[in-house]
């Protein structure tokens, strides 16, 4: 009433003035920027004083000092024991990197088979499917890890008799021996021609998109006359010899985190199929396509928009859950650095900073390109 | 058509029948068992092989699978001796290979209560138990009182079960006034929670004042907040001659319950707060927000355990200590609440503007409009959503175990280590007991966590 008179009299209305919302929210934030400040100015001196009373180096110069513990596991990076902590940082990244992109494709594999075959009219198919995605599911992603690492792996032949795959290698209970690629000379020709063949996929990226990647390094290999071949392990008393060893830390987490994530893949892909309208189904049987055309060309290329997203987060969560491999001592990020090099240098601030944000840049780099990716996908809606 | 010819000509014509033939049974191949079988299994050459690809793939796991758990199972035993063969210095025949029941028998006390003394085991069940109570009920759609049960088991039942859990009795001796004005004692914390309450009301007067709203109300409400504060303090100070049992000795499905229960309480009202604050028009309070969920969201659970069990320390002043317990509460809390704020906005963005529009049309205040509008049908909305998180904190406690809290997984882990039950299935069948329970805890959950999807889903239609 007071204010219908004020405006009535031409003036504005006056208010209280922690009524007057601008004031209240400036004086909010205020208040709130002012507590951070307090709040992270308390922790940084506590930590100060606490680091300088147990006699703790702080800062980054840890990164050049020798680590002198071993990492049986470097595929890429060279590592031995006088190598430094900043060495053990990238072998630690790079472990996570190869167990999350492999974990991620095999995942993607298995989740977009298993999604597809929930929706399968066969009642044995999508009834194991159905199975498959709730018993995967409804136990802890660690439970699995012990399970597949302590109980399935340890089920395997010991080193003298390996389960024989013939080409493909061996298995047994130390590891998979995988046939090793060797190369001869001019073998750099056929990387060439693959990149090559990627490359020009990309520009002319309409047509014989798979025969340019695989023909190009194809016709390379025989032009430089075959020097590329394959050293198959053999068996002896002591072991396999020869060929390239997969170690069975990295398969039980594998396996584990894969098939773990596959089961969501798996329900996120159902749903993704289920939300395009059976019209479209009928319409491509119309047409006269079969039905694994019409899943191929016409369901899945439309699913994928609505896939997508929840895919990502899919994604993210897998390279998040690698970070369990310390439980069965994988070298990954985790284990080797924020828990041995954590453990010699006890610098903790700077060592969980540094394995904090690593994990953040791959989350937020990961969700950019699945941006990207869903951008793509989306231009194709009209 | 019978009826239209003339009887004549129908008894002239004896070859005409005059009844219905019987109805043939359906073709073998198209009905029962076997039509079933063609339309959904041997339709096509494709469809055979997946079938029988399948029917393969169940051959090779549940029938070994069976064999352990069940067939091939010991089931009483008083050691070892009774689940290793002849070799390894046991009753079974070379080769035998089945899981070893009489082990988990013997230690399913250590795996659901830990190292709790055996003699105050009742003190644990009197949790689950007031905990059941509490929870059911509510989870019942069709029951009455939600509020007053709501109460119950976020207002009564955490101080009864702090208080039964850990024996109660803390010490108060003050907190707020230096210690050469008034020596450390129970009359000091008073006079310091006296200060205190206060203090606050002062402050609430304050703004009272500025706000120009009636000023009685706003110190009352905080007053009785302070009072409520106050006897919560004062129970768990009571000494109710319940002996102390440390945090380090729980251990078990009682601890996995507790993180998993404690978490999602304080993510709730946490996650709300960000929620709401990420929605906020104020650009530095939206900024904190969103910095806050995504670094949590960023980031995997075992490096925020890590961060709380090695770095909270350092932050805290000198002679500050928390319990390992507490330290992963706080961190686990922290980090599903960045989950929860993501929920709870699901839920928030959901709701037609109208909804906004109207209550700000009737003149409600931002928090009156959220209380009575926003909150209710936005939270009604995300249950499912909630509970999905709460399967997610639920399995995701395990990972206590890498900071050597012993939870339910930890407890089994470390059960290996006993030599009296030593055996090549021990492991087998601590992992297959595991993951049945953890299997029945979590479907159950999803389980409900559909029904009430559904059940809202057509509440909305």
């Amino acid at each position: 009433m007071a204010a219908v008179e004020h405006a009535s009299a031409g003036g504005a209305p006056k208010v209280a003035i922690f009524n007057d919302p601008r004031i209240r929210g400036a004086a909010i934030q205020i208040l709130l920027v002012v507590l951070i400040v307090f709040l992270i100015w308390g922790m940084v001196s506590n930590a100060a004083t606490n680091l300088a009373r147990a006699g703790i180096a702080s800062g980054f110069g840890f990164l050049n000092v020798t680590a002198g513990f071993g990492i049986n596991i470097s595929p890429f990076v060279e590592y031995s024991e006088t190598s430094s902590y900043g060495r053990v940082y990238l072998v630690g990244l790079q472990n996570t990197l190869v167990v999350a992109i492999t974990g991620i494709i095999l995942a993607t594999v298995v989740g977009f088979i298993v999604g597809i075959a929930r929706l399968s009219t066969n009642w044995v198919v999508s009834k194991l499917a159905y199975a498959f995605v709730e018993v995967m599911r409804n136990i802890p992603l660690l439970l699995w890890i012990f399970i597949w690492y302590f109980s399935v792996l340890r089920l395997l032949p010991d080193k003298a008799a390996p389960i024989d795959f013939g080409p493909f290698g061996l298995l047994n209970i130390a590891g998979y021996y995988a046939p090793k690629a060797v190369f001869g000379p001019g073998a750099g020709w056929i990387g060439l021609a693959l990149l090559a063949g990627i490359l020009a996929s990309i520009v002319i990226y309409r047509w014989a998109r798979a025969g340019l990647i695989v023909g190009l390094p194809l016709v390379a290999y025989v032009l430089t006359g075959f020097p590329l071949s394959f050293e198959l392990p053999t068996t002896s008393r002591f072991g396999p010899r020869g060929g390239a060893r997969i170690y069975p830390e990295f398969l039980g987490l594998l396996v584990a985190l894969s098939f773990y994530t596959a089961a969501y893949i798996a329900e996120i892909v159902r749903a993704g199929i289920l939300a395009i309208s059976h019209g479209q189904t009928e319409a491509s049987y119309a047409l006269g396509m079969r039905r694994g055309h019409t899943l191929r060309l016409v369901i899945i290329p439309q699913a994928m928009r609505v896939i997508i997203p929840p895919l990502t987060n899919q994604y993210l969560n897998l390279t998040k859950n690698s970070s369990l491999a310390v439980a069965i001592a994988y070298p990954d990020l985790v284990s080797v650095f924020a828990g041995t090099t954590l453990n010699q240098t006890g610098q903790a601030v700077e060592v969980l900073l540094m394995t904090m944000l690593t994990y953040l840049a791959l989350s937020l780099l990961t969700s950019l390109f699945m941006n990207w990716f869903n951008a793509k996908m989306a231009l194709v809606e009209r | 058509m019978a009826n239209s010819v003339s009887p004549a000509a129908a008894a002239a014509a004896a070859y005409v029948r005059r009844d219905m033939a019987p109805a043939e049974p359906p073709p073998i191949t198209e009905a029962g068992v076997i039509g079933w079988m063609r339309k959904n299994l041997f339709s096509s050459i494709p469809n055979t092989i997946l079938t029988l690809f399948s029917i393969y793939l169940v051959w090779i796991i549940v029938p070994p699978l069976l064999q352990f758990g069940l067939f091939n199972a010991v089931w009483t035993g008083l050691d070892r001796s009774a689940c290793t063969n002849a070799a390894q210095g046991g009753l079974q025949p070379a080769g035998w290979f089945g899981a070893c029941w009489p082990y988990v028998g013997a230690y399913v006390e250590q795996f659901i209560y830990g190292r709790y003394p055996k003699g105050e085991y009742w003190r644990v069940n009197a949790v689950f138990f007031l905990f059941a109570a509490g929870l059911v009920p509510i989870l019942m759609p069709r029951l009455p009182y939600k509020g007053l049960n709501a109460a119950y088991l976020f207002g009564v039942f955490p101080v009864a079960a702090f208080v039964l859990l850990t024996g109660g009795h803390i010490s108060l001796d003050g907190f707020l006034l230096p210690n050469f004005v008034l020596a450390p004692s129970f009359a000091k914390f008073i006079v310091d929670f006296a200060v205190l309450a206060a203090l606050v009301a002062l402050v609430a007067f304050g703004i009272a004042r500025g706000t120009e709203s009636p000023a009685w109300p706003m110190v009352r409400g905080v007053l009785m907040a302070m009072g409520v504060l106050l006897a919560v303090l004062l129970v768990f100070a009571a000494d109710l001659g319940l002996s102390h049992v440390e945090t380090e000795v729980w251990g078990g499905l009682l601890v996995t319950l507790v993180i998993a229960v404690t978490g999602i309480v304080a993510s709730l009202p946490l996650g709300i707060l960000l929620a709401l604050g990420r929605r906020s028009q104020m650009p530095a309070v939206r900024l904190f927000c969103v910095i806050f969920i995504e670094f949590w969201r960023g980031v995997p659970l075992i490096t925020v355990l890590f961060m709380s069990s090695v770095m909270l320390p350092l932050f805290l002043p000198e002679g500050v200590t928390f319990d390992k317990l507490l330290r992963a509460l706080i961190g686990v809390a922290l980090f599903s609440a960045a989950y929860m704020a993501e929920v709870v906005r699901g839920g928030i963005q959901a709701l037609p503007k109208g909804q906004y529009e109207g209550a700000m049309a009737l003149g409600l205040s931002y928090w009156q409009m959220m209380q009575k509008i926003i909150l209710p049908q936005a939270l009604k909305l995300v249950i499912p959503g909630i509970v999905n998180s709460f399967i997610a904190l639920f399995k995701d406690t395990t990972l206590v175990l890498i900071i050597g809290l012993f939870d339910f997984l930890g407890m089994i882990q470390s059960s290996y280590t006993d030599s009296k039950w030593a055996s090549p299935v021990q492991s087998l069948t601590g992992y297959l007991f595991a993951a049945l329970v953890f299997w029945a805890f979590c479907f159950g959950m999803s389980r409900y966590s559909l029904f009430m999807e559904r059940r809202l889903d057509t509440g909305r239609r």
